[in-house]
């Protein structure tokens, strides 16, 4: 009966599927025209055609899916290891308030560096092969996450705690039938902000040096005055981007089925 | 009181002050008093006298800054906690909520498994096994509660005002069904409540809390003749002992 009445509200206030890819047309469309009636060169802006041919030539070459694996390769692994370490440090830091004292200052300087500026820095140090892009990434992904870590853990029911303890509940079981799930909402919408953010991380490790990756592809048609391949690596990042983002949305629609029972 | 017979707890000359920013809280001092094994104990008292602190001290989740807790043969009894707020995880339904005690204490599937089944039909929630809690009233709620905290058969069943939330009908109606789960069980229970006449309907003693710091002002044997229903509450043995709660809880 509930979920009835919650479905028929969604569709009262979500547009129809056809409503997506009619603003897309509608947007190719008008692309269309204004190279056509400004006749721009097509190192300025080519046409959305010009650009479906370059995605054409890319993917029958192969080099589009490489530095597409490449990017979601880094992107990937930097996610892993950013969510892992942050979601790790974060529950230490929610056990231990000594701990919070001395590294919060630290945590949050951290914070004011922009990723683009230290990129170089971590491409002179370690390469500018797969490992600075990993590392750029999980840098990016990783205050976001550390800061939702500490909000949900903290979001915790002092009763719910209460009741652990009286059940003799040993740390592990806390954390797995507590911790965890109370946290988990937080812990997703975090995810959420932090898969797109990997896309951007990684492309910023390759613009600042690299020999792979869509970042890459982007300097390469820029140098090459082939303006129609950095729309194509544009638009294959922000493909990423969106299908990243919503496996997090699925992800989230599978483990949190009980927040629809309200 | 007799001191060296058998007791369920003791007492011992309690005090608890918590840190403040400025000086300490007292919010209990000096209580002394012995609870006999199976005894239905109701704690009367102002708010912030101290009530809820008295359930935590005794549920182990805190310790006393001054005097001791006692217990059989020093050992801290098995105690089934309920909040004002049935305090139940949103991930978990009703069945996964209940059983929790048993996971932890990672008992046989089969055995829990009856267990939980037996709960749920004592709380009356069979059509209700595998709802959300999200899309439970009150009182089924608070029903679940009570389970979770009866399931593993604990020594000490403490209740902080669990029926506080609850609407006047649904409230007497709880209160019913816990002194029928007492009777079966006979358990020593602690319940912790604003309500003199739901005090006097089920308690075999009421102990009223004064002002903070909170002291023992009145200990009472609760001698209305059992089984008591609702028309006791017109007895008029019924209605001197409410009229001397009333004046204790004011002074
Ligand atoms: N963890 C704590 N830290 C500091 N002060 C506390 C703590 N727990 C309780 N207190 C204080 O102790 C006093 C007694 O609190 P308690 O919750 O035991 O009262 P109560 O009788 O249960 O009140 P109520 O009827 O409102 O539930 C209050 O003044 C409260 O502020
Ligand atoms: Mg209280």
């Amino acid at each position: 009966m509930m979920k009835k009445q919650s479905n028929t509200q969604k569709h009262a206030s979500k547009p129809a599927g056809w409503t997506y890819p009619l603003a897309l047309l509608l947007f190719l469309a008008g692309w269309q025209l204004l190279v056509f009636l400004f006749k721009f060169p097509a190192f300025i802006l080519p046409s959305p055609l010009q650009v479906g041919q370059r995605f054409l030539t890319a993917c029958n070459d192969g080099s589009l899916l490489r530095h597409l694996l490449a990017t979601l390769t880094e992107m990937l692994s930097g996610l892993a290891i950013g969510i892992f370490s942050a979601t790790l440090l974060g529950y230490l830091l929610s056990k231990s308030k000594f701990l919070e004292r001395v590294l919060s200052p630290f945590l949050v300087a951290s914070q004011a560096v922009p990723v683009a500026a230290i990129a170089p820095l971590l491409i002179i140090w370690f390469g500018s092969g797969v490992l600075s892009k990993v590392l750029i990434c999980s840098l990016t992904v990783f205050f976001p996450m550390l800061v939702n870590t500490l909000i949900g853990l903290h979001a915790v029911p002092a009763a719910m705690r209460d009741l652990m303890t009286t059940l003799h509940a040993t740390r592990w079981q806390t954390f797995t039938r507590l911790e965890m799930p109370a946290s988990l909402p937080v812990l997703l919408g975090g995810m959420r902000v932090s898969a797109t953010l990997s896309v951007i991380g990684a492309v910023v490790g390759e613009l600042a040096g690299a020999d792979k990756g869509l970042g890459f592809l982007i300097n390469v048609g820029r140098g090459q005055y082939d303006t129609a391949l950095v729309f194509v690596a544009v638009f294959t990042l922000v493909f990423l981007a969106l299908i990243l983002y919503g496996s997090v949305l699925l992800l989230e629609k599978r483990l949190l089925r009980w927040q629809e029972a309200k | 009181m007799n001191e060296t017979g058998s007791f369920a707890f003791q007492f011992q000359d309690v005090s608890m002050t918590f840190p403040e920013k400025d000086g300490e809280l007292e919010a209990l001092e000096h209580i002394h008093f012995t609870v006999p094994p199976r005894q239905f104990l109701c704690i009367l008292g102002p708010s912030g006298s101290g009530k809820s602190t008295l359930l935590r001290l005794l549920a182990g989740l805190l310790t006393p800054t001054a005097g001791s807790i006692l217990y059989p043969q020093d050992q801290q009894p098995s105690v089934g906690l309920v909040f004002q707020q049935a305090n139940l995880m949103p991930w978990r339904d009703v069945w996964e909520n209940i059983t929790l005690p048993l996971e932890l204490r990672k008992l046989p599937e089969a055995e829990s498994a009856g267990r939980t089944q037996r709960m749920v039909e004592l709380v009356g929630l069979q059509d209700f096994a595998h709802a959300w809690p999200a899309t439970l009233s009150g009182g089924m709620a608070q029903r679940v509660a009570i389970a979770r905290a009866l399931i593993q058969d604990p020594d000490l069943l403490l209740l902080d005002e669990p029926f506080g939330a609850l609407d006047a009908i649904t409230r007497e109606r709880m209160g019913a069904e816990l002194l029928h789960i007492w009777e079966q069980s006979r358990k020593t229970v602690v319940l912790v409540t604003h309500s003199i006449s739901e005090s006097l309907l089920l308690s075999d003693r009421v102990i009223v809390l004064s002002r903070r710091p909170g002291t023992v002002c009145l200990d009472m044997l609760n001698d209305l003749p059992r089984p008591r229903s609702e028309e006791t509450r017109y007895d008029p043995r019924f209605i001197q002992l409410s009229r001397h709660l009333r004046q204790a809880i004011q002074e």
